[in-house]
């Protein structure tokens, strides 16, 4: 069932609208039951294992068990993100475990500037050249075909 | 009838349809020039920005950077690498315009906070001559996030379908779709419109059809939107037929690409034998192309099918020999040994972890250590991804100071439709672009709509009665259901309707079987396609009767009526090339050779909405380079 969520963890996002889970799916997977005020995945053939609604959950009731029609059961991916790196715990079959730490970003969330930081002063809408160039390119000039 | 449905209408200058590479780049691009002009840009996205479109789990390189201000590569090198790794078939203008802007989409994921990996040098880490090394986990994240700076949320709108363009005479007029939450039709009015929904996944039958349907190399949520919304449009389209096929680890579909590169490691065959060396004569048979270097990605599939075919298999990827190899150099050494296989086995993992986790737990499950053991490589299945080494998409309008006459109509990127734009996955004959010159091109094409814009003021008429048709076209699926759904005790089987999931099994079979699917081994001939478009001529008109129970399942009612689209358009244009041009992405049983006489040029298409017909027919190939 690649995504799972883990009965124990999950607190339904305490009731809002919708649940992180359901907020971030790619593929409109995740779903709120209202009654039992727990989250599932509803059609785990169409997952992609993308792992978007674990890495997202704020309560970490999201896991993801391998494909049951080709993957040999008793491993695991776990992720733990934080705003500037991810660590990977994986668990293999036979027990053994590795873990991998790797940033994720340089800067602060939300911190991103449409321009980067380069010159945006273009104003011919005619020319080829776009609203941070040459500059972003790291040349004078747009390259063109010499015909 | 689902009358509860409320409509929302939304008027804007510029509609951007997606939320993916190429949706971003349009954003960032097009809010700046559009400021200027005081006009309005407005994006729709079926999913959540942060986490959409194909980079939405993460990437581990990016495969398009030229390094033009270090002088590592020239734009001219590249146009001739698209070129011969596609077999001729690619738009030396459009090839070369987006990669003279692509450096600079990466420069600005770098300074937005994307971590890529450097040198004591201080530059990009190469994994090939085209590819650099990321930690690239949150690449998405950060790229949207720009995008979502520049628009302001107030104008992106998450979680709406699009379903069909609008149209006024033979001008795009805008959209129509639904949200996935709420009972609300959306109904978007736009001087002019992006495609970019992305490329086409799950027309042909996946390897794996238990839980691991969902385990595409593309993602199962890419669902031929941009081809669907462009052909329904009246767009010509070109590379139909130019389907692409990945080599990937097996089943789990991890990359392979840092392995052949960054690792140097080798593929065998169960005895040993490499396929890339031991078939090398195979190549001559490939014209001009097989002596290329690289060697042109299908070709190398079709080196590796041969062996596959013959009972040679498992095919391995030698990752053991490979890091052992890497290992050697510091033999005399063992401290500095145990710190460069530490860096190497944190390398390969991080390759997985960043873009395909799966294929992390297969290996956990496996208990495989690449270090210690080979792992098995496959062909996937067939996908229509014009952004990376297929070429499928809508055939559009070369830059101004760069295209020959034939290709310009207008403004750069737009298609055959006058408002019409296209890029990413939705723009065709233009290869190689991968995630960053998907971006690029999105910031092309943002640039070029917001010209279009200022010089074609007018607002496009909507007829009223149009737009209420429409709304009931998209809710069909729904009445469907309401209509019958208290004939049967199961509302899975019922004799008046079929359910999206049982549609698209249909689809897939019939794609697989007579298309020359995996299951086919790639191989189709014109008699089997002939059968396969009945059909899927009788699939087509049993899409009237799909049915479906909520918006999910609305949804996954018109991913399957766009991908049957994809799929025609496929077969079209497979029949029409009569020749084998392509054999590691299908093979024409007979026409079992390449033709470069009659058939190096591209084959387009144009379906006509209004009753149904199909043009296909050649379009010349003009070479701006030798």
């Amino acid at each position: 069932m690649p995504s799972y969520v883990i009965q124990e963890k999950c607190d339904g996002c305490k009731g809002q609208d919708k649940t992180a889970c359901m907020y971030i799916c790619p593929n409109d997977l995740m779903l709120l039951d209202r009654d039992k005020m727990k989250a599932y995945n509803r059609d785990v053939a169409m997952c992609w294992e993308c792992y978007c609604c674990v890495k997202i959950c704020p309560q970490q009731a999201i896991d993801v068990r391998g494909y049951a029609d080709f993957v040999p059961m008793g491993a695991s991916a776990v992720p733990l993100r934080s705003s500037d790196s991810i660590m990977w715990t994986v668990k293999f079959r036979n027990g053994s475990v590795k873990r991998f730490k790797f940033p994720i970003r340089t800067t602060e969330e939300g911190a991103a500037v449409p321009a980067g930081g380069y010159t945006a002063d273009q104003d011919d809408l005619n020319s080829p050249v776009l609203f941070t160039e040459p500059e972003s390119i790291g040349l004078d000039e747009l390259p063109t075909l010499k015909k | 009838m689902p009358v509860n449905f409320e409509t929302v209408e939304v008027k804007t200058d510029i509609l951007l349809l997606g939320g993916g590479m190429a949706c971003c780049g349009a954003a960032v691009e097009a809010a700046y020039w559009a400021e200027k002009q005081g006009l309005k840009v407005t994006l729709v996205d079926k999913a959540a920005m942060d986490r959409s479109g194909a980079v939405a789990m993460g990437l581990s390189a990016i495969n398009q950077y030229l390094g033009l201000a270090k002088g590592e590569n020239t734009v001219e090198d590249y146009v001739h690498y698209v070129k011969n790794d596609l077999m001729g078939i690619a738009r030396d203008d459009l090839v070369y315009n987006i990669a003279r802007h692509v450096d600079s989409s990466v420069h600005l994921f770098e300074k937005w906070g994307l971590p890529i990996w450097t040198n004591d040098e201080g530059n990009y880490v190469r994994g090939g001559r085209w590819q650099i090394m990321l930690n690239g986990e949150s690449y998405k994240v950060i790229v949207a996030e720009a995008a979502k700076n520049a628009l302001g949320t107030d104008n992106i709108y998450e979680r709406v379908y699009i379903v069909e363009p609008i149209m006024d005479g033979d001008r795009i007029a805008g959209a129509i779709g639904f949200s996935t939450r709420e009972e609300k039709i959306y109904v978007f009015k736009a001087k002019t419109v992006l495609a970019g929904m992305g490329g086409c996944v799950g027309v042909f039958k996946p390897r794996s059809t238990g839980e691991g349907l969902g385990r595409s190399w593309y993602p199962p949520f890419s669902s031929g939107s941009s081809a669907y919304f462009t052909m329904a449009a009246g767009a010509e389209m070109t590379c139909q037929e130019v389907r692409f096929i990945p080599v990937r680890f097996k089943d789990a579909y991890g990359p392979v690409g840092a392995w052949f590169l960054l690792f140097k490691s080798k593929a065998t065959n169960a005895d040993g034998g490499e396929y890339m060396v031991e078939r090398r004569p195979e190549l001559e048979n490939w014209g001009e192309y097989g002596k290329v270097k690289p060697i042109p990605a299908n070709l190398r599939n079709y080196l590796g099918m041969l062996d596959v075919e013959e009972g040679l298999g498992p095919i391995y990827m030698q990752t053991a020999d490979a890091i052992a190899n890497l290992a050697a150099d510091y033999k005399d050494d063992k401290k500095a040994f145990k710190k460069k296989m530490k860096a190497l086995e944190s390398e390969a993992w991080e390759d997985f972890l960043d873009m395909t986790v799966s294929q992390a737990i297969l290996w956990a499950a496996c208990n495989i250590a690449p270090e210690e053991k080979a792992s098995e490589i496959a062909a996937a299945e067939p996908y229509f991804i014009g952004s990376h080494s297929g070429g499928s998409g809508a055939w559009v309008s070369g830059p101004e100071d760069c295209a020959p006459d034939e290709y310009k109509w207008g403004y750069e990127n737009m298609t055959t439709v006058k408002g019409l734009f296209a890029a990413g996955d939705a723009s065709g004959a233009s290869s190689h672009k991968f995630s960053s010159g998907s971006h690029a091109e999105g910031r092309i094409a943002g640039k070029a709509m917001v010209k279009y814009c200022v010089e074609n003021t007018e607002e496009p008429n909507i007829d009223a009665a149009k737009v209420e048709a429409l709304k009931e076209k998209v809710l069909k699926p729904m009445k469907v259901f309401e209509e019958n759904k208290d004939f049967t005790t199961d509302p899975d089987v019922n004799p008046e309707y079929i359910v999206p999931k049982q549609y698209m099994f249909r689809l897939q079979k019939i794609m697989d079987e007579y298309a020359g699917g995996c299951s086919a081994a790639f191989k189709t001939s014109k008699a089997l396609l002939e059968k396969g478009y009945e059909y899927l001529t009788m699939l087509k008109e049993d899409s009237e009767k799909l049915a479906a129970r909520d918006l999910h399942e609305l949804m996954r009612c018109w991913e399957n009526i766009h991908r049957t689209l994809q799929a025609e358009a496929h077969i079209q244009t497979v029949l029409f090339r009569e020749e084998t041009r392509f054999p590691g992405y299908y093979f024409r049983t007979d026409t079992p050779k390449i033709d470069e006489e009659n058939w190096l040029t591209f084959v387009n298409c144009k379906f006509n909405p209004e009753n149904g017909e199909w043009d296909v027919f050649k379009k010349d190939i003009v070479r701006l380079l030798d």
